[in-house]
């Protein structure tokens, strides 16, 4: 087991380096001078541009400006922005957002999506069937803007029921709404997923065999039909939480979600390149890590490729 | 007599299909008596799965029951309800299932699976007393160390291990009936035997009535004691099962009894001297397989180099650590040396992973091989350029076993054929449409095939193709891997004798690869007999039927069930 995640672990350094190496060279590829552009209309003297240059270690070639970045992020300083907040600062305060909708959203999705799935692989080509498949089908051919402003315009004004957009320190209750956008976006997926995996354990001999040995449906259906149909399910899940957990850029915007999508948003705008390189490299380490996190989910639900001990 | 345990009245059942509602059984009566085991014969689609199942309400979810009684102790159980229902399944009722492999939940651990149907069926309750019985139910399943195996998952038990759990838990309600439903028929041949011989141990013990349903007319005839044989979803004959098997009635019957393997290889012995007709076909229209593998052996044996020489061909595998970090060997096939001679059948025995598919493998330079000598026409393969690799294959040609996974569902029977001749540029369009028909002709599929696509044809026709397929390329030689253990049994014996047929009127030379000792009889010359990875044994077939010289070729031997039932 530990042998197996120090080998995915090592195999993840490649990926994790040369992603960070494109980034890098793609964000410094935007024309303009980003220290000419902090200054805006005005023109700064050349000791000023020079000091700056050094600062940012912009008098140097590209590769050694890479290096000294990359031990930087190793030291674990992530560097300041053009505006001279840090990196660290930044991400503290705005991952935790991001990572409480990204639960909530993950949440409401695995609890609708998998019961509405499971009734409906259940009663296969009935009416609920083919009503959960046209809502489907709906909201996943919306663009999520269109689903976001629906959702914000009715719930949130002509209802009321909830807060139009965050407010300050985004507290649990304001977040319900984003999430249930965020949700309905996988909803779709999740449930054809189940319903689809329902169906195919429903054939299995097993589930024959464990009626055959006198077991009630009630039984069967939980222990022996879902538990099998969530294998695939499960991990669709956790791939789509690890989408989110890097920022779901427009409905952070949309909803005003102090977020790391709308930070990075704003940094993209403002051609910030260090937050933009830094705040990409963390994301490409989560998002790493939580594809690791999914491989031994795996051998978690499915004893059959559990990563034995010997 | 006593009242009859279960009495099934003129029983239909249908299925709700694409093309409108299909009846599978056709009103179906028998009684079974407590304590008697009852055969049901078929082949598959007959209906004989289907009454099974449809005893206990299993059908699958477009099947029901249509009309008649399954009288149960006298209670109809086509008529109550679905709670009734679970409460006569494995209570009352137990069920055997057919692929151990597939029955049990691999995401639960064996005591788990074990303890929920003793639960279930309030044989004990209380968590100890659960366990004690779960434990006594798999050393009853002849497992020693239960406690410990009580911990496992699924895949670590092999199929026979999983199959004795398996009727451990049909029997751990105590049921006064069990279906068995082809109990073996996915195992090992050497694990067959024994697990049947379990069962019976065990049902004799219990006092339990059985119902076995198998396609193995052999089978049936061993084990119990009255069958009834099915076709098309009708009885079309029933009484005491060595009656039926030595004096058939009706000719569907007839026509199982003369294309069983197991049971044609004693009969070869009997017939030897008679001089019968070199065909295949028998006056009554059915197929005698041992009349028919003694024609295509008439001619046999021309001189020259053997078509297939192996000269201690070893093939190692690497196998990844569990750990992911480093690799150990396995050696699949080694030190294996055979020859083959021209127009002759080397038939190549064992269980599976004894390494005799891997050697075919090795033959159709599918897989590199690790050390040793391949020569084909005495020509050592290694030294041969990328080209005349090419052109070798074009001669050397495979049958596998699966023929459902071995053609293309998008392309036409037609295409399908074509596509060898295409790869190796033989001849021109219209001299490879010609070719086409002309093998299509050879393996007795109408020309109409041409347009049609595989999954319009049933499992003995696409098996054809397969076989039109290979020998598309006029080849010397044929690999059949396991070609005819996936198909029933008249349909086998079609496919062997048309096999035997090409290979007297083309001079082919077969690998024929199988685990069943019975259609060898039938089929090959010679015999090489592989367990782990090592020839143990090889000889003609008549030396080996008559003088086994291991331990594991009895052991295959003994597995063909009611060999001796007809001496």
């Amino acid at each position: 087991m530990t042998a197996y995640i120090l080998r995915r672990l090592l195999q993840a350094l490649p990926v994790f380096i040369g992603s960070t190496f494109l980034i890098y060279a793609m964000v410094f590829a935007i024309p303009g001078d980003p220290i000419l552009r902090m200054f805006g209309d005005r023109t700064p003297t050349d000791a000023t541009l020079a000091a700056l240059q050094a600062k940012y270690h912009l008098d140097q070639p590209f590769l050694v400006r890479y290096l000294l970045y990359m031990g930087d992020v190793f030291r674990g300083d992530l560097g300041t922005t053009f505006q001279g907040q840090s990196v660290n600062e930044i991400l503290m305060r705005t991952f935790p957002n991001t990572l409480r909708l990204a639960i909530l959203a993950v949440a409401i999705d695995l609890v609708v999506g998998v019961t509405v799935g499971l009734v409906a692989g259940l009663r296969k080509g009935k009416i609920f069937d083919n009503v959960t498949l046209l809502i489907g089908l709906v909201l996943i051919s919306m663009p999520v803007f269109v689903l976001a402003f629906v959702a914000q315009w009715f719930f949130g004004i002509q209802l009321g029921i909830f807060r139009a957009t965050v407010g300050p320190g985004a507290p649990w209750g304001d977040l319900i709404l984003p999430a249930i956008v965020l949700a309905a976006l996988n909803f779709a997926f999740t449930m054809r997923l189940t319903r689809a995996s329902v169906i195919e354990t429903n054939a299995q001999d097993f589930v024959r065999m464990a009626y055959g040995k006198g077991l009630r449906s009630e039984r069967v259906v939980p222990v022996h039909i879902l538990r099998n149909s969530l294998i695939p399910v499960t991990t669709n899940i956790a791939a789509n939480f690890g989408i989110l957990i890097v920022g779901a850029t427009v409905t952070e915007g949309i909803f005003n979600v102090p977020g790391v999508g709308n930070e990075l948003f704003k940094a993209i705008n403002r051609h910030d390149s260090p937050e933009v390189v830094s705040i990409v490299t963390v994301l490409v380490i989560i998002y790493v890590l939580v594809n690791l996190g999914i491989d031994l989910l795996y051998g978690v639900l499915d004893p059959r490729i559990r990563y034995v001990k010997k | 007599m006593s009242e009859p345990l279960l009495s099934v009245r003129d029983l239909q059942v249908g299925f709700r299909t694409q093309g409108g509602f299909v009846d599978a059984v056709r009103g179906v009566s028998f009684d079974v008596h407590p304590g008697e085991t009852l055969a049901i014969v078929g082949e598959s689609g007959s209906g004989k799965s289907t009454t099974a199942m449809a005893i206990i309400n299993l059908l699958a979810s477009n099947g029901r029951i249509t009309g008649g009684e399954v009288l149960f102790e006298g209670r109809d159980l086509a008529k109550v309800s679905r709670r009734e229902m679970e409460d006569v399944r494995g209570r009352l009722i137990g069920l055997v299932p057919q692929d151990p492999m597939q029955s049990l939940n691999p995401v639960w651990r064996i005591g788990f699976q074990v303890e929920e149907a003793i639960r279930a069926n309030g044989i004990a309750t209380g968590k100890r007393d659960v366990r004690k019985r779960a434990v006594a139910v798999l050393r009853e399943a002849g497992l020693s160390d239960a406690d410990r195996r009580l911990g496992q998952f699924p895949h670590e038990f092999s199929g026979g291990m999983r199959q004795r759990v398996l009727i451990g838990i049909a029997l751990s309600g105590d049921p006064k009936l069990v279906i068995a439903d082809e109990p073996t028929s996915a195992l090992d041949v050497t694990v067959q035997r024994r697990i049947l011989d379990h069962l019976d141990t065990l049902t004799s013990q219990h006092g339990t009535a059985m119902i076995l349903i198998t396609h193995d007319l052999g089978l049936a005839a061993e084990r119990a004691e009255k069958m009834i044989v099915m076709n098309r979803g009708r009885i079309v004959e029933a009484g005491p099962a060595l009656e039926i098997l030595r004096d058939p009635r009706h000719p569907y019957t007839k026509r199982l009894v003369a294309a069983a393997p197991s049971i044609a290889s004693t009969r070869l012995e009997s017939s030897a001297g008679s001089g019968a007709a070199d065909s295949g076909a028998s006056a009554d229209g059915g197929i005698d397989l041992a009349i028919a593998a003694r024609a295509a052996r008439a001619s046999r044996e021309a001189a020259g180099p053997p078509a297939i020489e192996f000269r201690d061909v070893t093939k190692v595998f690497k196998l990844r650590k569990p750990s992911g970090i480093g690799s150990v060997d396995f050696t699949a096939v080694d030190q294996v040396s055979f020859q083959v001679p021209r127009g002759s059948t080397l038939a190549l025995v064992g269980e599976s992973g004894s390494g005799k598919s891997t050697a075919a493998k090795l033959l159709l330079q599918l897989e590199d091989k690790t050390s040793g000598t391949i020569l084909v026409d005495g020509k050592d393969t290694d030294e041969l350029s990328g080209r005349e690799t090419f052109e070798l294959r074009s001669r050397m040609q495979p049958v596998f076993q699966d023929p459902y996974g071995s053609l293309d569902p998008l392309r036409n029977i037609g295409n399908t054929i074509v596509e060898p001749l295409e790869v190796h540029r033989v001849g021109d369009r219209a001299s490879r449409r010609a070719r086409v028909l002309e093998v299509l002709d050879q393996v007795a599929l109408p020309a109409s095939v041409v347009t049609r696509y595989p999954n319009e044809l049933s499992g003995g026709q696409r098996q054809r193709v397969a076989i039109a397929r290979a020998l598309a390329l006029k080849p010397d030689v044929v690999v059949l891997d396991e070609a005819v253990s996936a198909l029933d049994v008249l349909v086998q014996a079609q496919v062997l004798t048309l096999l035997a047929d090409l290979q007297a009127e083309l001079g082919l030379t077969y690998l024929f690869i199988t685990h069943d000792l019975a259609v060898v009889r039938v089929i090959a010359d010679r015999v090489v007999v592989m367990e782990k990875g090592r020839v143990v044994e090889q000889a003609t077939v008549d030396e080996v039927f008559a003088n086994p010289q291991q331990q594991y070729t009895r052991e295959l031997l003994d597995a063909i069930p009611g060999r001796d039932l007809l001496v």
